[in-house]
């Protein structure tokens, strides 16, 4: 490890889902390598999920984690101004809303990312925007 | 070793998908059951508002296209049919498929109706405590329109040992559709929780179709999925010990991966070591996976914790009036014009004293990650998209103001931005609900064989 920390998408290291049920909102957050188990459970905390709902009303987090299966469960209240029976957004059901956790930015160590990043265009996507001074943890 | 398939994961699914899981599972000669989960929080309520209109209503509209090309093959082959396609009016769909066995040549075709789920007649919702998922809403106006209890799978269970074939049920617990028949062919006891949680898990991960199998999963170049237009539905192989493998038909599309199953596993669960259903608590913390060959994987570590002493209710009301307009602006400058509109929108709401609940979209640059607000829209760059819409949507009591409202988007024709086009205007009633925990004393069920004409 040359510890030198980049940032890079979450998508690129983990897929979920989402699912509602009234106005409470679940995203499952699952790593696709278990090597990246500790980067979900450093990054992607309560307070970071939150702030990307927080915009909608949202106003508790609960991360639940599953190490058997290298995944969180984010359990996310009042995140979708009134859910399917009152809301106005296109998305009521706030079915896209994994993908707004799944584009939050992570810190991760630049050689674990090489070995555990999928998706297209991996060279262009891991070079670059290093994290200035950042250590790996 | 048992059988069970999955036919539709939702009231708007693809109607040919339980063709091949029903001859795959005919092929192994050993029957099992096939199951069929086709309703969603508003539909109970949609379903008796049609029943009101036509006492034969009610029930699945897609419950022929469904049914038809599967009835007699499973029928042959003894698998169960389970569905809670009876909706609002479970005999009335019992006929529907009576019908359809008298149309393809099944005689004495044994059909089982599930009832107890309505509980409307007489309860004061007022009474009850309102789920904790919705504690903080407004409280609704109005009589209910569908009160509805999430009934276990005990009814399934019995009406199927009884020798039911098809067994309609309305508002059951989803995995209820799963463990009525494992419970049915094995023998569980209702006090073996480990057991009970491995059924309503194998319900659980089947219960919304393909998506155990490829479906809601393909993000090209991330996750890939083959054949995507002939997803083949999910059949779980079920061992006596609760044990299972997920897996799906032969020469069909999709795929099931540890992938596909952890994003099911997963899907609309809270606290994962607290899944309540009216049959069990499922803790699936402690749940394994393995692969076991290609599109199988073997799940394992279920485990069950008594129900609570309560159950869910769903009550459906006549809800506000939604209204939505778009009109699309395309070419050089598109977003500014875009943006001018939206600002146009909100002046022109304003001069005609529309207040009402309203949220305006820029479709292509920001949308459904907004609030209502436009907080995110209001902060964007234009980045140069030509192909935007903009989309007003407004909610309220009064009809006319929300007709109104959306009138001023036909207006944009001649007032609006240059190069504005393709207005389109949909009004709707909606229905709005909230569940309750009710005691289960208040929804007693039962199964009945309809009685062939």
């Amino acid at each position: 490890m040359n510890n030198r920390l980049i940032r890079i998408p979450l998508h690129r290291i983990a897929h979920g889902r989402a699912g509602d049920k009234g106005n409470r909102l679940n995203v499952s957050v699952i790593a696709y390598r278990p090597e990246a188990w500790p980067v979900l459970l450093a990054e992607v905390t309560e307070q970071r999920v939150l702030a990307l709902f927080s915009h909608r009303g949202a106003c508790r987090v609960a991360r639940y984690a599953l190490p058997r299966l290298a995944a969180l469960n984010f359990v996310i209240d009042d995140a979708l101004e009134g859910g399917v029976n009152s809301s106005l957004s296109l998305d009521a059901h706030g079915k896209t809303s994994a993908f707004r956790v799944l584009g939050l930015p992570i810190g991760i160590d630049e050689e674990l990312a090489r070995h555990i990043a999928v998706g297209p265009n991996l060279r262009s996507a891991l070079h670059g925007d290093p994290i200035a001074g950042g250590e790996a943890h | 070793m048992y059988l069970i398939g999955s036919g539709a994961g939702f009231s708007g699914d693809r109607v040919d998908a339980a063709i091949p899981v029903v001859a795959s599972i005919a092929a192994r000669g050993q029957g099992g059951a096939i199951i069929f989960e086709t309703i969603g929080e508003r539909t109970l309520a949609l379903g008796q508002l049609a029943k009101q209109r036509n006492p034969d209503a009610g029930y699945e509209p897609l419950l022929p296209d469904f049914l038809s090309p599967i009835l007699k093959p499973a029928v042959e082959a003894g698998i169960v049919i389970v569905g809670n396609f009876g909706c609002a009016n479970p005999k009335a769909a019992a006929a529907v498929v009576r019908e359809i066995a008298r149309r393809q040549g099944v005689r004495g075709l044994r059909i089982a109706i599930v009832e107890g789920d309505d509980i409307a007649g007489g309860i004061d919702l007022a009474d009850h405590a309102v789920w904790e998922g919705e504690r903080g809403l407004p409280a609704p106006r109005g009589a209910p329109i569908s009160v509805n209890a999430y009934i276990g799978a005990r009814p399934i269970a019995e009406a199927i040992a009884a020798g039911a074939q098809v067994v309609i049920a309305g508002r059951v617990a989803d995995p209820a559709l799963a463990l009525g028949p494992l419970v049915a062919h094995f023998g569980w006891d209702w006090d073996d929780l480990d057991r009970i949680a491995a059924g309503t898990l194998v319900g659980h991960l089947l219960e919304c179709g393909a998506q155990v199998a490829g479906g809601y999963f393909a993000d090209p170049g991330f996750k890939d999925v083959p054949r995507p237009e002939a997803i083949g539905f999910p059949i779980a192989e079920v061992a006596e010990d609760g044990r299972f493998v997920i897996t799906k038909p032969e020469d069909t599309g999709g795929l099931v991966d540890q992938r596909t199953v952890k994003e099911q596993l997963l899907y609309e669960i809270h606290d994962p070591a607290a899944y309540v259903t009216p049959d069990v608590t499922l803790d699936i913390t402690d749940v394994l996976l393995a692969d076991d060959g290609p599109d199988r994987v073997a799940v394992s570590g279920a485990r069950g914790k008594p129900p609570p002493p309560t159950l869910k209710a769903t009550a459906g009301f006549a809800g506000d009036w939604l209204g939505e307009a778009e009109i699309s602006y395309a070419g050089p400058n598109a977003f500014a014009r875009a943006r001018h509109a939206a600002d146009i929108l909100e002046k022109r709401l304003a001069l005609r004293g529309l207040d009402l609940r309203r949220r305006i979209d820029v479709i292509g640059a920001i949308s459904a990650f907004d609030n209502d607000r436009g907080d995110l829209r209001h902060a964007l760059a234009d980045l140069g998209a030509e192909d935007l819409r903009v989309r007003l949507a407004v909610s309220g009591e009064d009809k006319r103001k929300v007709d109104a409202a959306l009138q001023e988007v036909t207006a944009l024709y001649c007032c609006g931005p240059a190069g504005g086009g393709g207005v389109r205007t949909r009004m709707q009633q909606r229905i709005r609900t909230l569940s309750y925990l009710v005691p289960r004393e208040l929804a007693p069920t039962r199964f009945s064989f309809e009685a062939a004409p």
